[in-house]
């Protein structure tokens, strides 16, 4: 089981508040993750779920239990952190082994866990290592070993991957959603990476200075974001916002088009402009348009188009895929 | 740096410091020559160290007048005892500034305020002793006194910012000791428990002069201000990330304390001990004013041969020679662990 629900969570460090007034609900075995730009606190409401930080007021329950003043260790938690946090001092095996032993697991059973989560994670050759002779890749495993064997009620990872290279990156978020499929534990994730968020989440909660913005699957996220916030944040690369006559027209303060949703067009179509950087990826071209008064709009075409630098080119949004939002950003349906 | 140099210039500097570096090891030439001397060889001045006869005298005789290895024994009791013992507040107070420092004071009272609140407190101590003589023969009205004297100065202590909290213990080493030898006499000259050496309990004399009783806690508190600022800055090396990861992993505060932080960041506190242990065996002032023989460390013993009746310069020597040999092999063979102590940190 592990359910966890937060009602009006505050979070204040002196006069500044970082979380306002908060309500959450995490269902049991659901992958939520927590996004934002960073300082929108994100962290912080991970923290507070794990009780590294104390709740201002508010309460946070989990499985119908009052955990607000509970100390991290009685929270039934595990998590991994972004640098890993491994114990310099002992070797992959009783870093694996560290919460059992504090659960005062007797050895035979220490044993058999550390060497099952050492063949789910591949570690099996280097439990007698230290976390030092180890490449980044392999520490994320360790810490995330240490996190399985205990068998906590819910996994908080802390931007695990943001200290792994790119490569690394892809197959360690594809190891930890195999996981999650296999664990069936709820996982609740902090990243700033949108493409982390859409991968691997059942539910993404959208934070912006210590507010949430928008809860939702991936796809209603980015089908039908409830603000333009939500809009500019999902979604890459960014939505393009027009104001003006466009918006007018459409009876909105502001309009918002994804760049995939754009056609582009040589000799007709709704707005003209100029090719400023066109990116030629392969699969895709992004090509960055000044059009004039509209400002410059990003629009994704196929990887065949030719244009380039100072290519005049037209532009047409795709009329169902219009996102239309008010003069304070909240979307209008 | 690629900074090439002459040979002349390096030949230049490499004289210079070795001068300098002649110059700072004199004296303790001079010591270790005068110590293998005769007593009026060592005393004759133009000294005259090569040509006069060497031998091993005085170090007879000063073991022969004063039992060395009883002085040896004493200084190690000592400064191991108030080294483990400065530890065991060292640890967890550097623990919780370094993991947990306040940034903000807790009180939310002024300066002003609280500088009126002490002086008002202090006030009525003194007018009240003032009313009263001087002298205060009632128990219940001495304590009363204690406790508005102490009390608000240690509350303002208390709510203080780490930062603030630092520079107090750090100033504790600022005053002369001698400014506080008079009531640190008097208190352990007429107060407290009443040990010899670690003796039994003698109810009839309230001393605990010349006792381990009085000198350990004595010098764990002496170098208590030093133990804790040496650990803070290993503490602050270490990322909290890996102790907030044990809190999690279901560690107790005592865990946490045990089997991470303290294996951690054990190149620091060995050092530390170490600094402690030089620090403390080297401790003259307050041994030589609080001690005479129970518990007289090397420090006394030296000064033994600088008496009234004379100086007797080669078994003062000898004596000294004596003292420091055993501190100037245990830096020797731990020298390599102490700079690396002394500089953890500078480079990760």
């Amino acid at each position: 089981m592990g359910s966890i629900a937060l009602k009006s969570v505050v979070k204040a460090f002196g006069e500044i508040k970082i979380i306002h007034d908060l309500d959450l609900d995490i269902a049991n075995g659901e992958f939520v993750v927590f996004v934002g730009p960073s300082g929108c606190g994100k962290s912080t409401l991970l923290r507070l779920i794990a009780g590294l930080e104390d709740a201002t007021s508010g309460s946070i329950t989990i499985d119908g239990e009052d955990v607000t003043d509970a100390p991290p260790a009685k929270r039934g938690l595990s998590m991994v952190f972004q640098s890993y946090a491994l114990y310099p001092h002992m070797t992959v095996r009783d870093n694996i082994a560290f919460p059992l032993k504090m659960a005062k697991m007797d050895k035979a059973g220490i044993d058999k866990k550390v060497a099952d989560a050492a063949r789910v994670l591949n570690l099996a050759s280097y439990l007698d290592r230290k976390p030092g002779q180890l490449s980044g890749g392999q520490r994320q495993r360790v810490a995330i070993g240490r996190a399985i064997v205990r068998e906590p009620r819910a996994f908080l990872f802390d931007e695990p991957l943001s200290n792994l290279d790119a490569a690394l990156r892809v197959g360690m978020r594809m190891e930890i959603s195999e996981l999650h499929r296999t664990l069936k534990t709820t996982m609740v994730y902090v990243t700033h990476d949108q493409i982390e968020a859409m991968t691997l989440a059942d539910k993404i909660v959208v934070l912006n200075a210590g507010r949430i913005e928008q809860v939702g699957s991936p796809l209603e996220l980015y089908k039908a974001p409830a603000n333009q916030f939500v809009a500019g944040f999902i979604g890459s690369p960014k939505m393009n916002f027009v104001g003006g006559a466009p918006a007018a027209n459409r009876q909105a303060a502001t309009i918002g088009v994804r760049p995939e949703h754009i056609r582009i067009s040589r000799d007709t179509g709704e707005w003209a402009g100029t090719v400023g950087v066109a990116e030629h990826l392969g699969s895709d071209t992004f090509l960055h348009v000044q059009a004039a008064a509209l400002g410059t709009l990003t629009v994704r075409g196929d990887g065949d188009i030719a244009a380039g630098y100072g290519d005049r080119v037209f532009l047409t949004p795709d009329p169902a895929r219009i996102h239309r939002f008010d003069d304070k950003g909240i979307a209008l349906r | 740096m690629a900074r090439r140099q002459s040979t002349g210039r390096t030949a230049l500097l490499t004289i210079v410091a070795w001068v300098i570096g002649l110059l700072m090891f004199f004296p303790i030439f001079w010591t270790a020559v005068a110590a293998f001397k005769t007593e009026s060889d060592a005393y004759t001045l133009p000294q005259n160290f090569l040509t006069t006869p060497w031998t091993l005298e005085n170090f007879g005789i000063v073991q022969e007048r004063s039992d060395y290895l009883r002085y040896v024994f004493n200084t190690t009791v000592i400064v191991l005892l108030s080294t483990l013992l400065g530890l065991l507040f060292a640890i967890p107070a550097a623990w919780s500034m370094a993991f947990s420092p306040a940034h903000e004071s807790s009180s939310s009272l002024s300066g002003k305020t609280w500088l009126a609140i002490i002086a008002a407190s202090l006030a009525i101590c003194f007018l009240t002793l003032y009313l009263n003589n001087w002298t205060v023969n009632n128990v219940v009205v001495g304590i009363v006194l204690l406790l508005i004297f102490v009390v608000p100065v240690s509350v303002w202590v208390w709510t203080r910012r780490t930062t603030d909290t630092l520079l107090w213990m750090l100033s504790t080493k600022m005053m002369p000791p001698a400014g506080a030898l008079i009531p640190i006499y008097l208190i352990f000259n007429r107060n407290g428990l009443v040990f010899k050496d670690w003796g039994g309990i003698n109810l009839t004399s309230y001393s605990i002069m010349d006792s381990f009783w009085g000198m350990v806690p004595l010098m764990m508190l002496l170098n208590l201000p030093i133990i804790i600022w040496m650990l803070f800055t290993y503490f602050k090396e270490i990322p909290v990330g890996i102790l907030e990861a044990a809190r999690m992993d279901g560690a107790s505060l005592w865990s946490e304390l045990t089997r991470v932080l303290t294996p951690m960041a054990l190149p620091g506190i060995a050092s530390t001990c170490l600094l402690n242990v030089i620090l403390a065996w080297n401790e003259a002032f307050w041994s030589l004013n609080l001690t005479n023989k129970a518990a007289a460390p090397l420090s006394f013993f030296i000064s033994e041969y600088s008496s009234p009746e004379g100086q007797f310069w080669a078994k003062l020597s000898a004596a000294s020679i004596m003292a420091i040999a055993p501190i100037l092999i245990i830096g020797w063979f731990s020298q390599r662990q102490l700079v690396r102590g002394l500089t953890f940190g500078a480079v990760k």
